[in-house]
């Protein structure tokens, strides 16, 4: 559980990711990842392995998902050049639009990707947990689409806040699971999603929905996110005649950041940056900036960051988004954190709203809130680096987010009259 | 040469006061903080092996009560470095007790530091369901230096190559998960169950106790036929938050002695 890292195994750690060889036979990601689940799920995720390395790499079946992502899903997704944002912050502002994917984010790619797996695989159902809704509601159609049942578990706090969401997944024939225990958000709906798995591991597939969780899920979850950096990386070169000096997203679990940042791991000269959610500010319990402040620990089957007390407890958190409130990350970020590769760092709930208020503004584009805090942390950043090319993940659009919205009070920034 | 702490659990397991050995699990410090050792003191006197449960903010395997117990005891200030403090000072206990949580806390403390501390508590092993075999070399290396038992889960999806794996590695006993599920979830056990308990024994050199969803003394009695002992944890813990008397439930669950040797 050594997690010092020397100058010479960091560069050797970025050598074997970039060859492809993290996460390596064990599932880890230097010292992170790992496969700490209950004996039960073992065999369940032992044939996710092998469903993984027989259709990952199947031309029929990467056939089915690239026409899936076209036809359905509507890729690629455009790279817009954000002139309004640009001029306002002195910079060339790119937004890469996955808020323009089919159901209005990300997580479609990873969704429909793994829905095409699980029906490989005979799934006779298909479990999934939920924080903003986004994956919740991604499960739900690629589910439709592939034609098996899904049980969508999602924290009471959270139906709450994203209700939008919680319609559209009736809607498209989910089962949703409103979960009461723990703290009721994105944290004890994976908990209830577990305990679901444990209880019938044979026919349920657990569609999880961030780069998190025991191995093999953070690698086939990256794995289907790439090609967002993969488009942004092209449609760089293509529209704005080079690469950026830097790309921006934001970090909850961290599947869409995994995802863009892939694409430009190998490009020395983009600085990567990850922005978490810094909510109310650096108090216990009052953000969810998991690389920020947060120490190893073990939380839903992966060693990696975590907030958790001196106990090994994990902590509540907060964020107005709630994509970006949970204690955990990915263990992909957490190396690539340690090995220097990326810098996280955080934007607050008033940051995020009042660059969501700005991009509305400015760009006509409503981000979601998890979005938002890349732009926020993105303008910080220009602010320190004039005049240079910075390349947005936005994750997703904000309609979700329209309860929360309404609800703030009018003197905050993001309120409506404000 | 003295008696390692995992062979006192082998031994205890082999050796029952009842008919079948039982295995109770309490959440250390619910319902009543003040009455934790009371209550471990009680349950020790029919109990043959004492699972003394660690609570955890986020325990993924298990069902309603147990969670509900491990909320309540962490509000109440139950930590694993406060268990092994109450269990160095404890006097009475006539069992071997394990301690069985969540791999973090643990994790937190160290597991050289823990399997010390432990030893010195009179702590003969330990149960962490999130930490299986591919993952537990540095505890089973800590735990193994001090004679302490790192108890191996089996479940009925375990292919026969695994099982034969974790049997070796194991200590203390095989825990036999009946079915699959949370803990505390199903009230009738599977069809197959003496089947698969069969099996297990087959592979198994240490004795094997059968758990998760007993409630009755009928299950205790039909699981007792293929298992050499029998685990009782959301029921059990059901009962004391219900005020009752561990002692009368326990021996209700043997049948009130009628079958015992």
């Amino acid at each position: 559980m050594e997690t010092e890292i020397t100058a010479a195994e960091k560069k050797d750690l970025l050598e074997r990711l970039l060859r492809g060889e993290l996460p390596d036979d064990s599932g880890r990601f230097g010292p992170f990842g790992g496969c700490y689940a209950p004996e039960t799920l073992i065999p369940a995720l032992e044939r996710l392995q092998q469903g993984i390395d027989r259709y990952l790499h199947d031309p029929a079946f990467l056939q089915e998902f690239h026409d899936e992502l076209t036809q359905w899903v509507g890729r690629p997704t455009s790279l817009t050049i954000a002139t309004g944002l640009g001029k306002c912050w002195g910079a060339q502002v790119y937004l890469k639009r996955e808020d323009l994917a089919h159901t209005g984010a990300h997580k479609i790619n990873n969704a429909l990707g793994q829905a095409l797996l699980a029906r490989r695989l005979g799934a006779e159902r298909v479990i999934a947990e939920t924080g903003a809704g986004q994956h919740g509601v991604a499960t739900a159609a690629a589910c439709a689409r592939a034609g098996v049942p899904c049980v969508i578990y999602m924290g009471a706090v959270d139906i709450e806040r994203q209700a939008p969401n919680v319609q559209r997944m009736h809607q498209l024939g989910a089962e949703v699971v409103a979960v009461q225990s723990g703290d009721r958000t994105l944290r004890a709906a994976i908990n209830e999603a577990f305990r679901d798995w444990v209880s019938d591991p044979d026919r349920s597939y657990y569609l999880l929905g961030s780069a998190v969780g025991p191995h093999p899920y953070p690698f086939l979850v990256r794995e289907l996110q790439a090609v967002i950096g993969r488009e942004a990386r092209h449609q760089m070169l293509d529209i704005a005649d080079g690469l950026p000096d830097v790309a921006v997203a934001c970090v909850g679990g961290g599947s869409n950041a995994i995802g863009l940042f892939h694409g430009f791991l190998a490009d020395e000269s983009v600085a990567l940056m990850g922005i978490e959610a810094g909510g109310r500010g650096p108090g216990l319990g009052d953000h969810s900036a998991t690389l920020a402040s947060g120490r190893p620990g073990v939380l839903h089957g992966c060693y990696s960051m975590l907030l958790h007390d001196d106990q090994g407890q994990v902590q509540e958190t907060h964020s107005v988004s709630a994509g970006l409130d949970y204690p955990g990350v990915g263990p992909e970020h957490a190396l690539l954190q340690a090995i220097g590769r990326v810098t996280y760092t955080t934007a607050t709930d008033d940051e995020a709203l009042a660059a969501l208020r700005e991009c509305c503004a400015l760009e006509g584009i409503l981000p979601a809130l998890e979005s938002a805090h890349a732009l926020a942390g993105a303008k910080r950043w220009a602010q320190d680096h004039p005049g240079r090319r910075i390349l947005i993940g936005l994750s997703g659009r904000g309609d979700k987010d329209m309860p929360t919205l309404e609800n703030l009070p009018q003197d905050l920034p993001g309120s409506r009259s404000s | 040469m003295s008696v390692l702490p995992h062979e006192r659990i082998s031994a205890a397991i082999r050796e029952p006061r009842g008919h079948v050995a039982l295995v109770p699990y309490i959440t250390a410090g619910y319902p009543d903080k003040a009455r934790f050792i009371d209550t471990l003191r009680a349950v020790s006197k029919v109990g043959d092996v004492v699972e003394v449960g660690v609570p955890f903010s986020d325990p993924m395997a298990d069902g309603v009560t147990i969670q509900r117990a491990s909320h309540a005891a962490i509000q109440n200030g139950v930590s694993l470095a406060w268990i092994l403090e109450q269990l160095a000072g404890a006097e009475g206990i006539e069992a071997p007790v394990v301690l069985m949580g969540y791999l973090n806390p643990m994790l937190v403390f160290g597991f050289e530091r823990l399997a010390e501390v432990a030893a010195h508590a009179g702590v003969c092993g330990f149960i962490i369901p999130d930490l299986p075999c591919g993952e537990c070399r540095p505890a089973l290396e800590a735990f193994e230096r001090r004679g302490l038992a790192l108890i191996q889960l089996v479940t009925p999806a375990t292919p026969d190559a695994r099982m034969q794996q974790l049997c070796e590695i194991g200590r203390g006993f095989t825990y036999a998960v009946t079915m699959t599920g949370t803990t505390g979830g199903a009230q009738s056990l599977p069809a197959d169950v003496t089947e698969y308990l069969d099996r297990v024994r087959r592979f198994s050199s240490l004795p094997v106790c059968a758990g998760f969803g007993v409630r009755e003394a009928g299950q205790v009695r039909l699981l007792g036929a293929h298992a050499d002992g029998v685990v009782v944890g959301s029921a059990l813990v059901e009962h004391l938050e219900a005020g009752g008397c561990p002692q009368a439930f326990l021996q209700s669950l043997l049948g009130a002695g009628k079958l015992s040797r």
